[in-house]
């Protein structure tokens, strides 16, 4: 199981402002360990953002997005104690979800 | 032959698994748990667009051709990034209802980096952290009303990481 994503969200104005590090390797399947043997991609390859069951954000990621990615988005809408939720899913078909409750 | 620098027959296979037998178990689970709304389709990962080897390529698998440079995107990233493995990059569109944002690198062993499907209420802005090879061209590609529009900056690239 992979580690929890940390989420942080704050709501200002109607608007929230979503701040995410997912943690993950995102090795790009090119890299070789130190005996020289290939190290096998293992990324994430969809992301998607919920409030209220609401869709707010979906992604779709490659191999080049920086190892535990970061990400900082906004939506309108969104009430302090209104939960957050981040899923993700990597090409081993690991998946991981996290929430967090909004802050005021 | 693409295919297999990302996954080996073995996780393609689990793959497969996952969509036939297990997924439906997996995806029943993730409905029942609010994670998937039947009913929203979800946008798959477009396998060719991501292994696309370059921009041409990338741009033909998500059906694209490459548009003209505007002034409403902004595209904030560093003119010279010391670490490749981690450059910031933000990209911010001034048009309201933003319907898509991509991110791609021109020199990279994958040129797309990532692709953000925005619904509405949610503002086009974006900003994250990704890889370069080596110097080369970022591009954000920003969907409004049906239509895209292009920002690009060449960033140079002192030690890569890919």
């Amino acid at each position: 199981m992979a580690n929890p994503t940390r989420i942080r969200a704050s709501v200002k104005d109607g608007v929230t402002e979503v701040r995410a590090l997912m943690q993950h390797d995102m090795e790009n399947g090119r890299r070789k360990d130190e005996a020289g043997a290939l190290i096998p991609a293992w990324f994430i390859t969809e992301m998607k953002v919920q409030c209220n069951g609401k869709i707010v954000l979906e992604g779709q990621f490659g191999t080049s997005v920086s190892r535990n990615p970061y990400l900082v988005f906004r939506f309108k809408g969104g009430k302090p104690k209104e939960k957050v939720t981040l899923f993700w899913l990597d090409n081993l078909g690991d998946t991981r979800s996290d929430e967090v409750e909004i802050s005021g | 032959m693409i295919q297999k620098r990302y996954c080996s027959t073995v996780d393609l296979e689990r793959r497969r698994a996952l969509k036939t037998g297990g997924g439906v178990g997996l995806l029943c689970l993730l409905a029942a748990s609010g994670l998937i709304q039947p009913g929203i389709a979800s946008a798959e990962w477009q396998k060719a667009a991501f292994a696309a080897k370059n921009m041409d390529e990338a741009l033909d698998a998500l059906g694209i051709t490459i548009p003209e440079e505007s002034t409403f995107i902004k595209l904030t990233i560093p003119d010279i990034a010391e670490n490749g493995a981690v450059v910031p990059v933000t990209v911010e569109s001034s048009l309201s209802r933003t319907e898509q944002i991509a991110i791609l690198v021109d020199k990279n062993p994958t040129a797309l980096v990532a692709n953000f499907v925005i619904p509405e209420g949610t503002e086009g802005y974006i900003s994250t952290k990704i890889k370069m090879a080596q110097t080369a061209t970022v591009i954000a590609l920003v969907k409004v009303n049906g239509k895209f529009y292009r920002a690009s900056r060449e960033v140079k690239v002192t030690a890569g990481g890919c």
